[in-house]
C-alpha cells in the first residue's frame, strides 16, 4: 500500500493537477479556459514521467503538449472565436455518455484492482529496477535495424504529411 | 515506490474523463482536446508499464515517442478541419456538420 | 536519491544539527532553490543600469548618473516607481488568466537557471537532459504571451500577442536544429558534459554557424532588436502586455531581462565553453569568473546590436527565418553529421586521453571549420544579393515617390 514519502505527496498533488484539469476539460463553458486546464493536466502528466523516472519524456511532453498542441488549440479557438462561448456545453446524449463512461471506469478499475485479465503484476508489489536505462540507449533504439528504425521513419513521413495536409485544408482558397 | 495499480487507475480516470469529453461536447475544438487526454492517459499507462516490468530496455518510452508523434499530427490536421469547416459553415458545433449523415 | 554536490554537505550539517534526514535533505535542496532562483533576481537590477548605461554610450549620452554613486540606484528607484503605480485590471478581462500570465512568464525565465552550471561543482541540476530542459521550459513562454494577451481584452494586446507566438513559434526551428550541432559533436545532452566536451576546443570554432544561428534566434526568442517589433513601442504599443501595469508589468519586464541575460548565459555555457579555462578544474570558484567573462562578452555584444541595429518588418522577421536560417541550419546539421562521421573514420578525433587538449582537438576542428566555410560563403552570398536587391528596391521607390530636384544633389567629393 501507500508508504507516506515524498513520492506519494507528489503522486497525490499531481493526480490533483492531473484529474482536476481534465475535469475542467469537460465542464468548462470557455474555452481558452478549458484549454487552460488542459495545459494544467497535461503537465501533470509531465510530473507522472518524471515520478517514473523518463526525464526525456516529461522534456518532450511540455516541450510537444503545452509548446506546440495547447498553442495550437488556442489558436484554434480564437479563430472560431464565436463559438468560444456556446450556450449548450454538452449535446443531448451527456447523460447517455456519462453513464457509460462511467461503467467503463467502473470495469477498468475492476480490472485493474483484482486481476481479471491476469495481469497479477498490476496488483502484487512488483520488484522495481532500480537500474532504469537511459536516453542515450532510446536513441540508438529508435535508429538501430533492430529496433524501431522503420516506424520512426514512418513517423517522420506521417508529420510531414501532416503539416502539408494542414497547410492544405486550413488555407483560403482564393 | 507509488505502486502500479495507482498509476494504471489515475491513467483510466483520465482515459474516462477524456472521452466523457469526446461524447458529450458540442464543440469541436473540445472534442479534439478530449482526444489528446485519451492519448495522455495511454502514454502514463505505457511509462508506468515499462517502468514496473521492462526498465532495462526503452520500448516503452520508444511507444510513447510515437504517440507524441501522431498526437501532434492529430491535433494539427483536426485543427485545420475545423477551421475549414468553421470557414465554410460558419460553426463548429458537431452537430450542424452532418451533412453527410442519412 | 542523486547526490547533489555541495547541497549534501548543507544536508549533512543539518543532520549533525538534530534534524531528520528526509527534513535535511528536503530544506537543503529547498534552499538550494532558493539560491538558484535568487541569483537571476539580483542580477536583473544591475543588468538594467548597464543596459542603460551602454545604450546611452552608443547614442552619446551619459545615462543614468542621478540617483547614488555613478547612479547606480536607478534601477532600484525604477522598480519603487513601479511598485507603488496603480495596478489596473481592465473591464472584461479575465481577472484569473490576466493575473496569472505574469507569473508563468516570470516562473518560466527562471526555471531555466536551474542547470546552468556555474563551475565543475556548482549547478542547479545536472539533469541528464539538460538541453531538452532548456527547450522545453523554454516553450513555456509561449503560452504566456497568448495567455496575456488573451485575457486583457484588448485587440490591440492579442494581435500583439499572434505576432509574438508566430515569431516565437518560427524561430524554435532553428533554436533546435543549431542545439543539435554542438549535442551531436559532445555525444551529450548534459550541461556539463557539454563543457567537459569543450576543454579543449570551444563549439563555437568547431561550428560557427550553428553559434551564429542559436545566437540570432535566441534573439528572436527574447524579442531583442533588431526582432523587438514584438514589442514596438512606435507601432503597435507595446504588444501583449499592453493592458498591464505596476508590480504586473514589472513581472514581465524583469522577465524580459533575465530571459535576454539568459540566453547569454546559455551561449556561453554551450558554445563558449562555460566555466572552463586555466585551472578550473582545481579551483572550482575560477568557474565563476570565466562564465561571468564570457557572459559578459555575449551580453555587450547584443547590447551594441541592441542600439545600433534599426527593427524589421514581420514579413521580413519571418522570411529571414523560414527562407534562410531554417535551410541554413539543415544545410549546416547535415554537413557537421557527415564530417563528424569522416573524422572518425579517419581517425582524426581526439584520443580520450588527450581530450582537453588544444592540440589534439585543432585536427578535427579544422575539418568542421572547412566543411562550414562553403555554407558561409554561400549565406553571406546570399545576404548581399537580398540587400543588394532590396536596396535597388527601396531606391527606385524612393526616385518614383520623391523625384529628387537636381539642385538638392550633393556635390561630388562631398
Amino acid at each position: 500500500m501507500f508508504e507516506f514519502n515524498a513520492q506519494t505527496i507528489a503522486f497525490l498533488v499531481l493526480t490533483l493537477f492531473v484529474l482536476g484539469g481534465a475535469l475542467g476539460v469537460v465542464t468548462t463553458r470557455n474555452l481558452v479556459h478549458a484549454t487552460l486546464y488542459m495545459v494544467l493536466s497535461l503537465f501533470g502528466v509531465a510530473g507522472f514521467f518524471v515520478l517514473l523516472s523518463a526525464p526525456f519524456l516529461a522534456a518532450v511532453q511540455v516541450l510537444v503538449y503545452i509548446g506546440a498542441i495547447s498553442i495550437l488549440i488556442i489558436f484554434g479557438v480564437m479563430l472560431t472565436r464565436s463559438m468560444t462561448h456556446l450556450r449548450h456545453v454538452h449535446n443531448a446524449q451527456w447523460v447517455a455518455s456519462g453513464v457509460v463512461t462511467s461503467l467503463l471506469f467502473v470495469l477498468l478499475m475492476v480490472g485493474i484492482i483484482l486481476p481479471v485479465w491476469g495481469v497479477n503484476g498490476a496488483q502484487t508489489p512488483t520488484e522495481v529496477a532500480d537500474v532504469v536505462a537511459d536516453t542515450a540507449v532510446m536513441g540508438q533504439l529508435l535508429v538501430s535495424p533492430n529496433g524501431y528504425v522503420l516506424p520512426f521513419e514512418v513517423a517522420s513521413l506521417l508529420l510531414t504529411a501532416a503539416m502539408i495536409g494542414a497547410i492544405v485544408i486550413a488555407r483560403d482558397d482564393e | 515506490m507509488v505502486p502500479l495499480w495507482a498509476y494504471l487507475l489515475v491513467a483510466a480516470a483520465l482515459f474516462c474523463l477524456g472521452m466523457y469529453g469526446v461524447l458529450s461536447r458540442r464543440n469541436a475544438v473540445a472534442v479534439l482536446m478530449g482526444i489528446e487526454l485519451m492519448l495522455n492517459a495511454v502514454n502514463i499507462n505505457l511509462v508506468a508499464f515499462w517502468r514496473y516490468l521492462e526498465a532495462q530496455t526503452m520500448n516503452g518510452q520508444a511507444f510513447v515517442a510515437f504517440i507524441f508523434v501522431v498526437a501532434a499530427a492529430e491535433a494539427a490536421v483536426g485543427l485545420a478541419i475545423v477551421i475549414s469547416i468553421y470557414r465554410n459553415r460558419r460553426s463548429v458545433v458537431i452537430e450542424d456538420v452532418d451533412i453527410m449523415k442519412w | 536519491m542523486q547526490d547533489l554536490c555541495g547541497i549534501g554537505n548543507l544536508a549533512k550539517c543539518f543532520v549533525n544539527m538534530g534534524a531528520s534526514r528526509d527534513l535535511a535533505q528536503f530544506f537543503a535542496l529547498l534552499l538550494s532553490v532558493i539560491a538558484t532562483a535568487t541569483v537571476p533576481l539580483i542580477t536583473v537590477i544591475f543588468l538594467i543600469y548597464i543596459e542603460r548605461k551602454i545604450a546611452a554610450r552608443v547614442q552619446d549620452r551619459i545615462g543614468p548618473n542621478r540617483v547614488g554613486p555613478f547612479g547606480l540606484l536607478q534601477p532600484v528607484a525604477d522598480a519603487i516607481k513601479l511598485l507603488i503605480k496603480e495596478d489596473i485590471t481592465p473591464l472584461g478581462a479575465d481577472k484569473l488568466i490576466y493575473n496569472l500570465a505574469p507569473i508563468i512568464a516570470f516562473a518560466s525565465i527562471v526555471l531555466l537557471w536551474a542547470v546552468i552550471p556555474y563551475t565543475p561543482e556548482h549547478v542547479g541540476a545536472d539533469l541528464g537532459i539538460g538541453v531538452l530542459y532548456f527547450m522545453a521550459v523554454g516553450s513555456i513562454v509561449t503560452v504566456k504571451v497568448m495567455v496575456g494577451g488573451w485575457a486583457s481584452n484588448n485587440k490591440y494586446a492579442l494581435l500583439g500577442a499572434f505576432r509574438t507566438i508566430a515569431q516565437l513559434l518560427s524561430y524554435e526551428v532553428p533554436l533546435v536544429l543549431a542545439l543539435i550541432v554542438p549535442v551531436m559533436i559532445a555525444g551529450t545532452l548534459r550541461m556539463q558534459g557539454l563543457i567537459e566536451a569543450q576543454q579543449g576546443m570551444w563549439f563555437v570554432f568547431m561550428s560557427p554557424i550553428a553559434a551564429l544561428t542559436f545566437f540570432i534566434a535566441n534573439l528572436a526568442e527574447v524579442g531583442r532588436a533588431p526582432f523587438d517589433l514584438i514589442e514596438a513601442e512606435s507601432e503597435i504599443v507595446a504588444g501583449y502586455n499592453i493592458e498591464y501595469s505596476g508590480f504586473k508589468f514589472g513581472m514581465f519586464m524583469a522577465g524580459e531581462f533575465i530571459h535576454a541575460f539568459t540566453i547569454c548565459v546559455l551561449t556561453a555555457v554551450i558554445f563558449l565553453g562555460g566555466w572552463s579555462g586555466p585551472f578550473a578544474h582545481e579551483v572550482p570558484l575560477l568557474g565563476f569568473i570565466y562564465i561571468g567573462l564570457k557572459t559578459a562578452a555575449v551580453y555587450v555584444f547584443m547590447l551594441v546590436l541592441r542600439s545600433t541595429v534599426p527593427r524589421i518588418r514581420i514579413d521580413q522577421v519571418m522570411a529571414f527565418n523560414w527562407k534562410f536560417l531554417v535551410p541554413l541550419s539543415i544545410v549546416n546539421l547535415l554537413s557537421i553529421a557527415t564530417v563528424l562521421f569522416v573524422a572518425r573514420a579517419l581517425g582524426l578525433n581526439p584520443p580520450p586521453e588527450l581530450a582537453t587538449d588544444f592540440v589534439a582537438n585543432l585536427p578535427r576542428t579544422i575539418l568542421l571549420l572547412l566543411a562550414n566555410l562553403p555554407a558561409i560563403a554561400l549565406a553571406l552570398n546570399i545576404i548581399r544579393r537580398w540587400t543588394r536587391h532590396q536596396r535597388q528596391l527601396e531606391g527606385s521607390g524612393l526616385a518614383a515617390r520623391h523625384p529628387q530636384p537636381a539642385a538638392l544633389t550633393l556635390p561630388a567629393g562631398d
